[in-house]
């Protein structure tokens, strides 16, 4: 008796349960947030959590999306690789989520990609990255190495003439894999291995002495010299600083950054890096109306005049807005429908473009080069001509070279076109 | 307008512009200006030149103005205005003509004349022009290098007028090693020689390369410099300059190693005190630092007027705050925990994890900029080849004077008298009559006091935030054990023997491998030799 009246109840409960939940489902949909908001890249990606946070509430006030409100998940992943797995599988499996926005970290995207692939899930990923990777259940918003790293080294090369190359890293995966496409590209434009030199230093390296007088050695052997630095965040600031003490001016040898942005520049003293350079595919001072009207909501919703914008942030603006429109275009958002509505897509950004998402998961984005001002803001002296579609292999790398993304004709992300074999979810 | 005549005239001695004689044409240099506003970042340059070549009298001012971001048209009639400042809002306007205000404008009216780089570098040699005859010598000297790096022959002219006026014997100097480099482009080679003979003294890398093309084949097999005597002249004085370079290169490398290590020396003297002299293993150490380097921030942000000055005030500022909290978590936690390392090193760490927070939940996880005064900035430059950059050069002396001072105090004063004694046998001098207590609390104090001293140092060399500690502790507590625990000397020595082979071996071996070999070598002495460089002696060290 006593085992029945257990089974009952407990039937009852789950009943109970199912039915809540059941009630829940259609008056909300859940947008998953998974950015660290605590450690290292809190001060990175606490910014992208507000982001998503006020795109969100603008679209409420829009009326939500499919006659529903929609609902912030948020979790703290605490920059730990291993935690953003578990935090990832929360949000999918407990949560149910309809999609994510999260990430920064190469380390943190390679460590959630077995969880959304396992569970089908999707993921907006707004981040400048390596490249060599393409998932059927990631869209990556942010800059390819094509999108970023190349056309810098070209207008280095055609507009400031460069012909010696630094390239200086923080020791990890994005720097060494650009680095590696960066090199083999700048041979196949004819530069000598003598005139490439190729350094990586630890995170947080603050002792610049030694390096920046190699590069000023190296930079004067009469030749052109440019820096391409991969350095990332804190040890940025000594190594500017000790350019500026060591009297190296932008004029004399150049430095281009692919991680140096509005955000950074907002803690640190500008006077040693003003006229070094920064590649982008969005400047909070570029003047269009859609970008001045970003400011304006950004400022009211996060109640402080002087925070930034950056590029990531875009990132997360135009993902998010090809997220509502595929949505809206499949009717539901069941990962499947959404995944097949979302391939040519498009939505403009906020420099005067249109951002459309690309068969192997990547969009098309402009690039800008500028060099920084005293106030912290960026004054563009390059950009691309429309826009570069993102290529997710390399065509610089020798592995990479024959491999093909298609998620809409080929259904895969890793399609070698010699052996015509798809190595499946393979990112080696 | 005193000015603009005395510039009129040297331009006019000069004889570049005979056009200045006559009124200046207004209407043409604003219908050049004009051309600015649809150019390209080449055709500025070019226009640039064209400006420089009508000789008006504002020509400097406008030229000057644009290379620092501060010319700009009025959106509505097209105007053209010099700002006073290169940002704000609304800007105060100059009229590039008569040089006088011309009112105000707000910054969403106007646009700027952009710049880039190869276009400010282009504008700064047009400048140097203008900037030779300036009554300051160290500005003629930069203008002379400027148009040392693109020589023809309007540049040249100007150069050899210039040395017939030139008193100054640096400025001098330099134009004449201008004007040497262009003799070796020339046909008489005895002028070539004696170029070469003049040249064979300086250590300039542009100098050196200039002379080692001489010695280049050309694309036809042939070399360069036609001439073998000349040839030879110039081998002998590119392999003299090439010696005199990599022994320069040697004494940089040597002053690498001092500036790391007395900054090292410095984060370990703190530690050499609380560590060494009453064997507290204090894991907030770090943490000590991270308050002088924010008090730094604190004293920058009230006194925004005065950066300069700022870091000196912060210097005594930064030894109280670090020094209390210090002399606090003596009394309050340490104490309780005289005798047992293991406690104590987690209560530190606890403590060092609660001052993070602290200063996280006031300042914020974003790092604070601390501006770097003008007097720490730049290098001294010694010659060509060698130069010390102005904020390494500091920290060293400022290293040696605090190491000074604390010897001064513990071999000099009462109270270092008592610390000696409390830490030789504490009993016997609590017997004596000395307050134990609080030479304890004394001594931690002076020890977080000199930490937070490092902070101010460090708040010059890296960024201040709250991981600031975590980032120099493992360093300062290996320089301590590596120069002999309760040894300061030792730590002296240790810190700047550790920085010296590190930057010995970076060049070879990269950064991340000379730390690690500095850390196995380190493993291996301490394997045979447990107490480190000075070990102590005696019956005080049988007690440790």
């Amino acid at each position: 008796m006593k085992l029945k009246a257990f089974i009952l109840t407990a039937g009852v409960l789950a009943a109970g349960v199912f039915y809540s939940r059941a009630q829940a489902a259609p008056d909300t949909i859940k947008v998953g947030i998974l950015h660290s908001l605590s450690g290292t890249m809190a001060i990175s990606e606490t910014t992208l959590k507000d982001t998503i946070l006020m795109m969100i509430d603008a679209q409420n006030k829009k009326g939500g999306l499919l006659g529903k409100k929609l609902e912030a998940v948020v979790v703290d992943p605490a920059s730990n690789w291993p935690l953003f797995a578990e935090k990832a599988a929360q949000l999918l499996e407990k949560d149910k989520v309809s999609v994510v926005f999260g990430c920064w970290t190469s380390v943190s995207r390679k460590s959630v990609l077995p969880v959304f692939e396992k569970d089908n899930g999707l993921l907006f990923y707004p981040v400048q990255y390596e490249g060599e990777e393409s998932s059927k259940n990631v869209i990556y918003t942010g800059a390819a190495p094509n999108q970023q790293a190349i056309p810098a080294v070209d207008y280095l090369m055609k507009e400031v003439k460069v012909k010696r190359w630094v390239l200086e890293g923080t020791d990890y995966v994005y720097p060494r894999t650009t680095n590696k496409i960066l090199e083999a590209y700048l041979k196949s434009k004819g530069v000598a291995p003598a005139d490439i030199s190729i350094n990586y230093t630890p995170f947080g390296h603050s002792d610049w002495q030694t390096r920046v007088a190699a590069i000023k050695k190296f930079g004067s052997a009469g030749k052109k010299t440019a820096v391409v630095s991969t350095i990332n965040g804190d040890a940025n600031v000594p190594f500017y600083k000790e350019l500026g003490n060591q009297k190296i001016s932008a004029q004399d040898i150049p430095v281009v950054a692919f991680s140096v942005g509005e955000e950074e520049l907002s803690g640190l003293d500008t006077k040693p890096l003003l006229g070094h350079l920064a590649a982008w595919n969005y400047f909070q001072s570029i003047n269009t109306p859609a970008n001045k009207a970003f400011i304006d909501q950004w400022h009211a919703f996060i109640k402080k005049a002087n925070r930034t914008t950056n590029d990531p942030m875009e990132a997360h603006y135009i993902g998010f807005n090809l997220w509502v429109k595929a949505v809206e275009k499949a009717k539901t958002t069941d990962v499947e429908k959404v995944l097949a509505a979302l391939p040519g897509l498009e939505t403009p950004n906020l420099t005067g473009g249109i951002a459309k998402l690309l068969p192997n998961h990547h969009i098309t984005k402009p690039v800008y080069i500028g060099e920084v001002k005293a106030n912290g803001q960026f004054n563009t002296v390059w950009k691309s001509n429309g826009t570069v579609p993102g290529d997710a292999w390399s065509d610089f790398l020798p592995g990479s070279k024959d491999i093909e993304a298609d998620w809409v004709k080929l259904k895969c992300g890793n399609y070698n076109t010699v052996t015509k074999k798809c190595s499946g979810q393979n990112y080696k | 307008m005193g000015g603009h005549r005395l510039l009129t005239l040297v331009l006019a001695l000069l004889g570049l512009f005979p056009a200045l004689a006559q009124a200046p044409d207004n209407s043409n240099f604003l219908a050049i200006l004009s051309e600015l506003k649809e150019a390209g970042y080449d055709d500025k340059a070019t226009i640039a030149e064209k400006l420089s070549k009508t000789g008006h009298p504002s020509v400097r001012s406008v030229l000057t103005a644009m290379m620092e971001d501060r010319l700009l048209f009025r959106n509505s009639d097209q105007k053209f205005f010099i700002s006073k400042k290169d940002d704000g809002d609304p800007f105060d306007l100059i009229d590039p003509i008569t040089l006088k205000d011309a009112g105000q404008a707000p910054a969403d009216s106007v646009t700027k004349i952009g710049t880039n780089n190869g276009l400010r570098g282009t504008l700064k040699t047009i400048v140097a022009h203008f900037s030779l005859s300036s009554p300051d010598v160290s500005v003629r000297l930069e203008a002379v290098k400027d148009m040392l790096k693109s020589m023809d022959e309007p540049t040249l002219a100007i150069l050899r007028d210039r040395d017939n006026v030139e008193t100054d014997p640096r400025v001098k100097k330099e134009i004449g090693v201008g004007l040497a480099l262009a003799t070796l482009d020339g046909t008489d080679s005895n002028a070539r020689l004696a170029a070469i003979d003049l040249l064979k003294s300086n250590v300039s890398q542009d100098v050196r390369n200039r002379l080692a093309l001489l010695l280049e084949k050309g694309a036809d097999g042939s070399y360069n410099e036609k001439d073998d005597k000349v040839r030879k002249a110039a081998d002998i004085a590119v392999q003299n300059i090439d010696q005199w370079r990599s022994y320069y290169s040697a004494v940089e490398t040597l002053f690498f190693g001092l500036s790391l290590g007395s900054v090292l020396v410095l984060i370990a003297i703190g530690l050499a005190i609380t560590f060494g002299v009453m064997g507290v293993i204090n894991m907030a150490h770090g943490e000590l630092m991270m308050l002088g380097a924010y008090t730094t921030y604190a004293v920058q942000s009230v006194m925004p007027d005065h950066i300069g000055l700022s870091i000196l005030v912060a210097i005594p500022a930064a030894f109280i705050v670090s020094g209390l909290t210090g002399v606090l978590m003596e009394r309050t936690i340490i104490r309780f925990l005289y005798g047992r390392p293991l406690e104590t090193l987690l209560a530190t760490f606890g403590v060092s994890l609660v001052l993070q927070q602290t200063v996280r939940s006031i300042f914020s996880a974003l790092n604070r900029s601390v501006i770097t005064p003008e007097w720490m900035s730049g290098s001294l430059k010694i010659n060509d080849a060698l130069a010390i950059t102005y904020n390494r050069l500091y920290i060293v002396i400022f290293t040696l004077m605090v190491f000074a001072l604390i010897l001064a105090v513990l071999k000099r004063t009462r109270i270092g008298l008592d610390i000696r004694a409390v830490s030789q046998n504490r009993s016997m001098a609590k017997a004596m009559g000395i307050r134990t207590e609080w030479v304890d609390a004394a001594t931690f104090g002076l020890g977080s006091g000199i930490a937070g001293v490092a902070g101010v140092a460090l708040s010059q060399l890296t960024n201040v935030g709250p991981n600031l500690g975590q980032a120099y502790i493992i360093d300062s507590f290996m320089v301590v054990v590596f120069g002999g625990v309760g040894n300061l000397w030792g730590s002296l020595i240790g810190g700047m023997a550790m920085g010296i082979v590190n930057k010995l071996l970076e060049p070879f071996a990269g950064a991340v491998l000379a730390k690690i070999f500095v850390l196995i070598a380190l493993i291996l002495f301490i394997q045979t030799r447990p107490r480190g460089l000075f070990p102590q002696t005696g019956r005080a060290a049988e007690d440790k």
